[in-house]
């Protein structure tokens, strides 16, 4: 019997935890899951929930409807941008945007990212934040920023070319050009391509693949990978010492080697 | 009204009340731990708590057993700030009279050395508490302030002077005037912590090293100790002076036979403190 709780009481975004693996839609449809102040605040919300959740193991991040993310709802500004307007953007990505990205990165779980059509602006920033990257065949990608005179932001400009280099990410964010799933899998921004269809079952299989590993060895894992670009290799040796030491007093790490041992599958519990 | 809150004061301060232990302490072979204890409240530092540690850290510098202390609190705070509702409908009269700073000077007087283990919220009085200890081992999740202006008042327990000691001008200032917090990366680069580690070690690593201090001769540790916290105090030539002083000193123990014998002979040396 697969323990499934779905959260209530939010009006843009879906939360639903089925086998430990929590899956938050991003739900605008009509609008290609754009951006409102009440979908971010949402988005922050059930990814701090998602995070102290101790029955979540997996997040997975996904839209409903065509789209991804379509990144800031520019239908939203229409009233704003009239002549003499003056945006102040910073705070409005130290309020709504930021804590996402962090909440992401920062999680002491695996994040993926289904990323079932259009990525753009914020939206493709909150997939490249992701731990891992599955992409329907219908996925695009586009950092679409500088059409209106802006810069990729909500991590873009440290994830992106991370994940696929400066000379690339220097070419997509200047030209805003669109990449579909094929090259951005060519690219190294996703981690694998699947038929639309089975975008959802597949990422499924990742998650529950995750959901059954060592928790905290994932966890420690991920902080290491985190660190890796901003530390020395003395640093990073020093890091991974300590969390060595950590996951060798886990449960988890015990159970591994005495089934490798005893010649049977191991049964983590995530201790 | 004077002598009355007076005496009333030091009542609480003086007998604690015996089912409070608003302080833990232990001890691992030489190595003496204090653990603060009120996780309800994130630690913060009440005159009762404040007594009750200045006692353990004299008792701990009394025992001849102990050599260095570790002074810490839990993961999600080492101290948050002081009591702010037993200070807010204070008089100046009744803090004035009350001089609830004065058991801080005992801390500072201790000469073991003191190793904080720090994770969490380091605020206030919880960074000026910090800032007395000499070694300072910080978890990745410590944020260390002086948030003393967000409340309309300033640091009174040593945060202006020390703070500024540790990190200078520019950074003291923007700290205690916008009452920001620090990350324990900002703080390691300030100067303000000695280094960092994951959240899941500050308390074994700040105990590793108090044990690897542990090991090497008392009476240096103390007059080292002494002697780097003079350089905060006099003039430099004054403080050379002072220095050499205790260098020569250290010549009448018999662990400094022992140490350089032991070295010259490449043995590992066998303390004593005497």
């Amino acid at each position: 019997m697969p323990a499934a709780a779905t959260q209530q009481g939010y009006e843009t975004i879906g939360v639903e935890t089925v086998d430990r693996i929590c899956t938050i839609t991003m739900n605008r449809p009509d609008v290609y899951n754009a951006l409102n102040d009440k979908l971010t605040f949402e988005l922050q919300d059930a990814l701090k929930n998602a995070a102290r959740d101790k029955a979540v193991s997996v997040v997975v991040l996904t839209g409903a409807g065509k789209a991804f993310c379509s990144g800031q709802d520019l239908g939203d500004l229409k009233a704003k941008y009239v002549p003499g307007y003056v945006p102040h953007l910073g705070p409005d990505l130290h309020k709504r945007y930021n804590p996402i990205v962090k909440r992401i990165r920062m999680m002491d779980k695996p994040v993926i990212a289904a990323v079932n059509g259009v990525a753009a602006g914020a939206g493709l920033s909150f997939a490249l934040a992701c731990d891992m990257r599955i992409a329907s065949d219908q996925a695009s990608f586009i950092e679409v920023f500088i059409n209106v005179g802006l810069i990729p932001d909500s991590g873009s400009t440290w994830t992106l070319p991370r994940l696929v280099g400066l000379a690339k990410a220097m070419e997509l964010c200047l030209t805003g050009d669109k990449v579909d799933a094929e090259e951005a899998l060519r690219l190294g921004l996703v981690n694998r391509v699947v038929p639309a269809d089975d975008l959802l079952a597949e990422t499924g299989k990742v998650a529950k693949r995750l959901a059954s590993l060592p928790a905290r060895g994932l966890a420690l894992t991920k902080r290491l990978l985190n660190q890796s670009y901003d530390n020395t290799l003395e640093q990073q040796l020093e890091a991974e010492a300590f969390a060595q030491e950590t996951a060798g007093l886990t449960e988890d790490h015990y159970e591994g080697v005495v089934a490798f041992i005893e010649k049977r599958k191991p049964v983590f519990k995530g201790k | 009204m004077t002598s009355h809150l007076t005496s009333q004061t030091a009542a609480i301060e003086t007998k604690p009340m015996a089912d409070e232990q608003l302080i833990l302490a232990e001890t691992d072979g030489p190595v003496g731990i204090v653990r603060l204890n009120r996780p309800k409240v994130l630690n913060a530092l009440n005159p009762t708590l404040m007594t009750q540690l200045a006692e353990q850290m004299e008792a701990f510098d009394r025992d001849e057993k102990i050599f260095v202390i570790v002074l810490t609190g839990n993961e999600r705070a080492w101290a948050a700030g002081a009591d702010i509702g037993d200070m807010a409908e204070r008089s100046m009269l009744e803090m004035y009279t009350r001089d609830q700073f004065a058991t801080w000077d005992r801390i500072r007087r201790v000469k073991k050395p003191i190793v904080a283990a720090v994770s969490g919220f380091a605020l206030g009085g919880g960074c000026e508490l910090m800032m007395i200890c000499d070694i300072v081992i910080a978890s990745e999740t410590a944020r260390i302030g002086q948030p003393e202006i967000n409340i309309g008042v300033m640091p009174g327990a040593g945060g202006t002077q020390r703070l500024t000691r540790a990190v200078g001008k520019a950074t003291a200032m923007d700290v205690i005037l916008t009452g920001r917090f620090l990350s324990a990366a900002e703080a390691l680069d300030a100067g303000l912590v000695s280094r960092v580690v994951p959240k899941e070690h500050y308390f074994t690593e700040a105990v590793r090293i108090a044990h690897e201090m542990a090991a090497k001769g008392p009476i240096a540790l103390r007059l080292a100790k002494e002697s780097v916290l003079k350089a905060f105090e006099t003039t430099l030539s004054e403080g050379l002076e002072y220095e050499r002083k205790l260098f020569y000193m250290l010549f009448a123990t018999e662990d400094q036979k022992e140490g350089m014998r032991a070295f010259v002979e490449k043995r590992p040396p066998k303390f004593k403190g005497k």
